[in-house]
Order: structure tokens, then C-alpha cells, then sequence
């Protein structure tokens, strides 16, 4: 009886504000991580302005576990741009480089064919069925700049979600368990 | 303040900070390298010109591509891809480019080369709008960093007709 005793007094003396603050706090870390997300994706106009290479399909160039920093802008698409693009059907995108460019006069649309420097064969293997060449709106950026080893911690909290589980477990232990 | 975790917190935040700024300045002095990249290229032979069953111009040559690009190495400097480019106009499309050829250089030495190939990737047109066509050859070079911004530019060299009749 001691012991309850003991546990239901230490649960009444969290105190309530103590318990609100730290949770405003935790609130306000989370928002401004998705504010600094949303401005990153406003500056630099496309949808995932940063994105973590998962193929050997670029070697040597970009290993797997590379950061790369995206940009879209209106400019048009010319051979040599590493792009990159998803394909109907398929979430995760690709990033490759464009090969053959052909930009209608008229409509200024363009049809792009891309191919990773490490392949053999270009990509049309990989666009959905009866697909020849990607389209504007199947780019979402190019890249142009890149960070080596950064993106490890994303790729290995993917294939091994324990480690992400952990991780945010210890952290909210941390952030109830601090005293200040 | 002065637990283990609140030391080890500060040291790792300041440690990726400082690693973070290393990056940045180690890509921004890319921008003060001197670079004069030359190239010139050649068309031995035009090896067929063909139109495909299904409407598409073809042609097959060999170039002879010689190329200085060893001013473009940096400290910073990973590889450098370089591809030449076919580029040229027809009526329905405002600019064509096809890739012919592209190599992945990891070291200076290797910058300055002299190579005679035919095209690795199929020059096919859009159409049969090939027939004494003029087209520029572009060297394209893509210098991708150890970190950082990657930078791109070209020599655009014209001049170069395709034949007016299929062989």
C-alpha cells in the first residue's frame, strides 16, 4: 500500500503547468521543423526540395546514402540536367540524367529521355507502360547541389523502422523526463 | 547544465554546425578556380543514314573528339561527366538535343584525351527532318564536387551538315 501510495503521490505532484509547457514546447519544435520544410519547398518550387539517393544507378557520381538539393524553376529542361522525376504508378522518385531533350516550338512542351550514368540502358524501361519519353510535369526538380553520407540516417531509419521507434522513444523520454 | 548529456548535446550540435560550414566554404571557393576548357571535334564519317520502319530518321557516325578539360579540377572536384551533344532545329520542334557520347572522368591526368568513336547513344530524329541538316556539336561538361554546388557548361561548336540523301 506504501508503494501506490508513493506512485499516486508523485503522479499528483507533476505539477499541471510544468506538464502544459513542456508539451507547448515539444509543439513548437515540431512546428518549426514544418515551417522550415514548408519555406525549403516555397524557395526552391519543388515538392521534395530534398531528396536522399537510394540506387547505385548514378555511380560514381552519387552514392547511395548522398543528400541532393533540388531547384525547379520555369527554365527549360536541357540535355545533361540531372533530373528528378516519378513515374506514374511508381512512388519513389528517380533521379537520372536527361539524355535527349526534343522542345516543340509551338507549346514549348518537352520530351525528355533520361538514363543513370551508371546504367547500360536508358530509361525506358523503367516509364510506365507505353511510355517513350517524360513529360514537364513528371519532373519535379534538378539537382544542384549535394551533401555526401548525410542521408544514411534517412535510409537506415527506412529499412530498419526499429531504429526510428527507438529513437523517438528515447527522445520523448528526454524531453518528460527533464527536470527545466 | 553540466551533465553528460547536455555536454555531449553541445559538442555533437556544434560539431555538425562547424562540418556544415566547412562544406559550404569548400564549395564556395569552386568559384575563384581559373577555367579554360577547350575542345574540338570531328566527324570522320558519316557510317549509314537511314530512315526506321516506323518514320524516324537514323544516322550513325564516328567522331574524333579531343578535349582539354583539366582546368576544370578543383580541391573540390569528385568527377567530371562530360557528353557531346547533337543539337539542331526542325519545323515542328524549336530545339532537338540528343546525347552521342559521354564519359565519366575521375582525374585530372585523365582530363586531357584524344578519342575516336562511333556514337554510343542513337541519334534518331523525331521525324525524317534530318536530310542536310545543319547541327552544332556541344561538349557538355557536368563538374559534380566532393560537396557542394555542382556547376555545367559547354562549347558549342558549328558547322556540321548531314548528308541530303539517305546511304
Amino acid at each position: 500500500m506504501g508503494f501506490i501510495g508513493e506512485t499516486v503521490d508523485s503522479i499528483k505532484s507533476i505539477k499541471i503547468r510544468q506538464l502544459l509547457t513542456q508539451a507547448i514546447t515539444l509543439g513548437m519544435i515540431v512546428t518549426s521543423a514544418l515551417i522550415i520544410w514548408k519555406a525549403l519547398i516555397c524557395v526552391t518550387g519543388s515538392e521534395s526540395p530534398v531528396v536522399v539517393v537510394l540506387s547505385e544507378s548514378m555511380e560514381p557520381g552519387f552514392q547511395r546514402g548522398d543528400i541532393l538539393f533540388l531547384r525547379m524553376t520555369d527554365e527549360p529542361i536541357r540535355a545533361g540536367e540531372i533530373v528528378v522525376f516519378s513515374v506514374d504508378g511508381r512512388e519513389i522518385p528517380i533521379v537520372h540524367r536527361a539524355i535527349k531533350v526534343h522542345e516543340r516550338g509551338d507549346t514549348k512542351e518537352v520530351d525528355v529521355l533520361t538514363k543513370g550514368d551508371n546504367n547500360d540502358i536508358d530509361d525506358i524501361g523503367l516509364y510506365a507502360e507505353g511510355q517513350l519519353w517524360l513529360h514537364r510535369h513528371h519532373i519535379m526538380g534538378r539537382a544542384v547541389g549535394f551533401l555526401p553520407y548525410v542521408g544514411w540516417v534517412t535510409i537506415i531509419m527506412t529499412e530498419k523502422p526499429i531504429i526510428k521507434y527507438i529513437l523517438i522513444g528515447a527522445l520523448g523520454l528526454l524531453v518528460i523526463t527533464s527536470k527545466d | 547544465m553540466h551533465s553528460f548529456g547536455y555536454r555531449a548535446n553541445a559538442l555533437l550540435t556544434f560539431a555538425v554546425t562547424i562540418l556544415a560550414f566547412i562544406c559550404a566554404i569548400a564549395s564556395f571557393s569552386d568559384n575563384f578556380s581559373n577555367q579554360n576548357p577547350s575542345a574540338q571535334i570531328q566527324i570522320l564519317n558519316i557510317n549509314w543514314f537511314q530512315k526506321q520502319p516506323h518514320g524516324n530518321d537514323e544516322v550513325s557516325l564516328t567522331l574524333n573528339i579531343t578535349a582539354d578539360l583539366q582546368s576544370l579540377f578543383t580541391w573540390n572536384t569528385k568527377q567530371v561527366f562530360a557528353f557531346v551533344a547533337a543539337e539542331y532545329e526542325t519545323s515542328k520542334n524549336a530545339l532537338n538535343q540528343v546525347s552521342l557520347w559521354d564519359a565519366i572522368i575521375h582525374e585530372k591526368e585523365h582530363a586531357k584525351f584524344w578519342i575516336q568513336i562511333s556514337n554510343k547513344y542513337r541519334f534518331i530524329d523525331q521525324g525524317h527532318n534530318l536530310r542536310g541538316k545543319d547541327f552544332n556539336l556541344t561538349l557538355h561538361w557536368h563538374v559534380m564536387p566532393k560537396t557542394g554546388k555542382m556547376f555545367a557548361d559547354k562549347i558549342v561548336m558549328s558547322g556540321y551538315r548531314l548528308p541530303n540523301a539517305y546511304r
